[in-house]
């Protein structure tokens, strides 16, 4: 791991001069070809590779209006040059938003476009070869395809299209990243990020379960694989061991329970994670959702609920349906599919819960907006939803609690730095500097309102911040979990 | 026929069909291309009568520029409301008689032309002088600023240095229209002029100002956040559609 130094957090956040370089040469492991091989591609790099990654992005461009219109329009207005967490720091100017797309969009040009077929150097158009295909590498995983450019962008360019594109080029040709193509892989056959397969997983939730016991003196079960429930509940794998996420999980047990709802996991569809999104491959990301599917079906349920899972939920609330529907199985009394919030929330306003906001007391809160939650997803009935009611459901369930600076949240709201992808420790240094502009918000409101926990809905920010609080001075364990807060404050055994 | 009033007209017939061919084609392409996913950039509008306002307030008022970079948002903003002004103004030239309220605007039509010039000099010195925005910029970049500003102040220059004969000007365009070819004035500024625009129309298809039609297609603008009411469905040329069958 290359040494490097943790920015120094400021008092307000500065817009640094451009550095050339100055993250060229950060890379994430590459793809071995077994775990390239697993989802459909090439194990290495292919002999005639330049001639396939330019058909092949003449065929993404061909199939989605997306990347044919965000290649055409940018005008460089420099709207965009100082919105990306990864800029702001690093100062590598390859990593605005603009210059990200057009390492993909000089060679868009040079191939497909007039101009850039006549007149390469006048626009900026590039004949695609090796260093290209390097620098590739580099900056698309310097990219967490959290859309905060998308927001500022006048023709609304999102800049995760063109990484996601890019992805899938350099893995057509052989050119893999190891995180996201071994992930997948194991998802794929055994039905979680983490390989966990089912016995392990029952062994898990009955631990859990004694635990709640323990603690509470109440039963409180995580089924597993129960057919004939009413819910299935699908969550992102690290809710089943990783700190904060597990206590989230034993919120939404404990939510289930004191609704009286019947719901159950499912060992087959144990992951609501799907990195099949992250490297723009549409094929693999319909196999991981085809899982949901089917093991909906096969468990005989009525409705789908997503625990707290930023991208998770973007897959879920905008693609599942196109992807693996249609569920006119389900009960359509309910959203399909439903975010475990909007199930707290609805609970909350029938008041069917009983919460006692002191059992939280030993804490101040904010909340940290999850990119995809904020920006490519929607909870509740009403525009803005995604922003109310996870707020909504943490005001319920504690006394303090204090929103961080307005241009760094709801739709403004600054990745973890570890999304998209990124949270391998290969990318540490990346993704320590990428988390800089959070923690300024975060130092903010630590200093000014007395702030000692950060509250969060996606299991890859929750690792994130548990990895890299500690860089900047603060406590690994000052990021929680949303039904973490309800789980603590939830009166158990009353009547509802 | 004089060689420049020949050159002249075949120059405006080929550069108004190499516009309007090139724009249907480039729009016809747009749509027709797929959306295999639903990917509008929330929050967004529920419905699709929300997202003709989001889209209108877009286009008139360059909302999303507005939130990122206040200076490019006015330099950007007054040098395309300038333009629009000036456009209008310039169809006296290619009506008769001249529609009223096309002359109602022509003093105002006049003060755009500084403001335009205002915009884009705001634009350029931003180009040059942040270096982020400088990296960025392709020669092609400021090749297009530099080409508009010569259209800006050859036409100030038609009306405040070197007065250009608009008669013969509007016999001229009133001519191509009608194919009864009229004679194009010999008059340097005048003819740098129209050369200038001549460039720009041909350029157009071809470059960035293709972001003209494209924001009107831009997926995360246009699409409505639904996708739990409207199924979306996956309209993918590509043998990867639906493996499922």
């Amino acid at each position: 791991m290359a040494d490097f130094e943790t920015p120094a957090l400021k008092p307000w956040p500065e817009i640094p001069p451009i550095e050339i370089g100055a993250m060229s040469h950060s890379k994430p492991f590459a793809a071995k070809p077994e775990h390239q091989q697993n989802i459909g591609f090439p194990g290495e790099l292919i002999d005639d590779w330049q001639q396939v990654a330019i058909d092949k992005l003449g065929e993404l461009v061909n199939n989605s209006r997306a990347l044919r219109v965000f290649l055409d329009s940018c005008v460089k207005c420099g709207a965009c040059t100082d919105k990306c967490h990864y800029y702001l720091g690093t100062s590598d100017p390859k990593n605005m938003p603009v210059a990200r797309q057009d390492l993909l969009r000089s060679v868009y040009r040079r191939h497909y476009t007039l101009a850039g077929k006549l007149f390469p150097s006048l626009v900026g158009a590039r004949d695609l070869d090796r260093s290209v295909l390097d620098e590739w590498y580099s900056y698309f995983h310097q990219c967490s395809q959290c859309r905060r450019c998308s927001v500022y962008c006048p023709y609304g360019i999102d800049t995760a299209e063109i990484s996601m594109a890019a992805r899938e080029i350099m893995d057509t040709v052989g050119v893999g990243q190891k995180y996201c193509n071994e992930i997948i892989g194991k998802a794929q056959t055994i039905g979680n990020n983490l390989g966990l397969p089912e016995p392990a997983l029952a062994n898990t939730l009955e631990g859990l379960e004694e635990d709640i016991e323990e603690e509470t003196g109440v039963t409180v079960r995580l089924p597993l694989d129960e057919k004939g429930a009413d819910i299935l509940l699908v969550t992102p794998s690290a809710d089943f061991f990783a700190e904060p996420h597990v206590d989230g999980l034993i919120g939404y047990a404990k939510v289930f329970h004191q609704a009286g709802l019947s719901w159950t996991l499912s060992s087959y569809a144990s992951e609501a994670a799907n990195f099949g999104l992250f490297i723009g491959s549409y094929d693999n990301m319909q196999k991981l959702t085809l899982r949901i599917r089917e093991a909906a079906l096969e468990l005989g349920v009525k409705r789908i609920v997503f625990g707290e899972c930023g991208h998770a939920w973007r897959v879920a609330y905008n693609f599942l349906d196109t992807m693996a529907g249609p569920f006119d199985f389900l009960d359509r009394n309910y959203p399909v599919p439903q975010h475990i919030c909007e199930v707290t929330y609805d609970l909350i306003q029938r008041n069917a819960l009983k919460l006692d906001k002191s059992a939280n007391d030993d804490m101040v809160l904010t909340f940290h907006d999850s990119c995809n939650v904020s920006r490519a997803s929607r909870m509740g009935d009403f525009e803005g939803g995604q922003f109310v009611i996870p707020r909504a459901v943490i005001q319920a369930s504690c006394n303090h609690y204090v929103d961080m600076p307005a241009d760094t949240i709801r739709e403004a709201t600054f990745c973890c730095g570890g999304g998209g992808g990124l949270l391998t420790d290969d990318l540490v240094e990346l993704r320590v500097k990428g988390s800089l502009p959070r923690m300024e918000a975060l130092k903010q409101v630590v200093d000014t309102h007395g702030v000692t926990h950060l509250a969060a809905i996606c299991a890859i920010c929750k690792s994130q911040f548990s990895k890299i609080l500690p860089y900047y001075g603060f406590e690994m364990d000052q990021i929680v979990s949303v039904h973490q807060l309800v789980g603590n404050a939830i009166v158990l055994g009353e009547e509802h | 026929m004089s060689l420049l009033t020949l050159v002249y007209t075949l120059l405006f017939y080929i550069a108004g069909s190499v516009l309007l061919a090139g724009l249907a084609y480039r729009i016809r392409l747009y749509a027709r291309t797929p959306t295999p996913l639903h990917i509008p950039t929330t929050p967004a509008p529920t419905t699709r009568a929300g997202v003709v306002k989001r889209m209108f307030f877009e286009v008139t008022l360059f909302n999303s520029l507005f939130k990122a970079s206040k200076w490019t948002w006015l330099f950007g903003w007054l040098m395309h409301a300038a333009l629009l002004l000036v456009l209008l103004r310039h169809l006296r030239y290619f009506t008769e008689p001249v529609w009223s309220w096309v002359a109602l605007l022509q003093p105002f039509g006049f003060y755009a032309g500084f403001a335009m010039l205002a915009g884009l000099a705001g634009l350029w010195a931003r180009r040059l002088l942040v270096d982020r925005v400088r990296y960025i910029s392709s020669p092609s970049d400021h090749l297009m600023l530099a080409l508009l500003i010569g259209i800006v102040l050859t036409g100030l220059g038609m009306r405040y240095v070197a007065p250009a004969d608009i008669v013969a000007v509007k016999a001229f365009f009133l001519g191509l229209m009608y194919f009864d070819w009229q004679p194009m004035p010999p008059d340097w500024m005048l003819n740098l002029h129209l050369l200038l625009v001549a460039a720009l129309m041909l350029v157009f298809p071809f470059s960035k100002l293709l972001h003209a039609p494209g924001v009107f297609f831009s997926p995360t603008r246009n699409q409505a956040d639904n996708p739990r009411e409207h199924r979306h469905l996956p309209t993918r040329t590509s043998t990867a559609a639906d493996t499922r069958g």
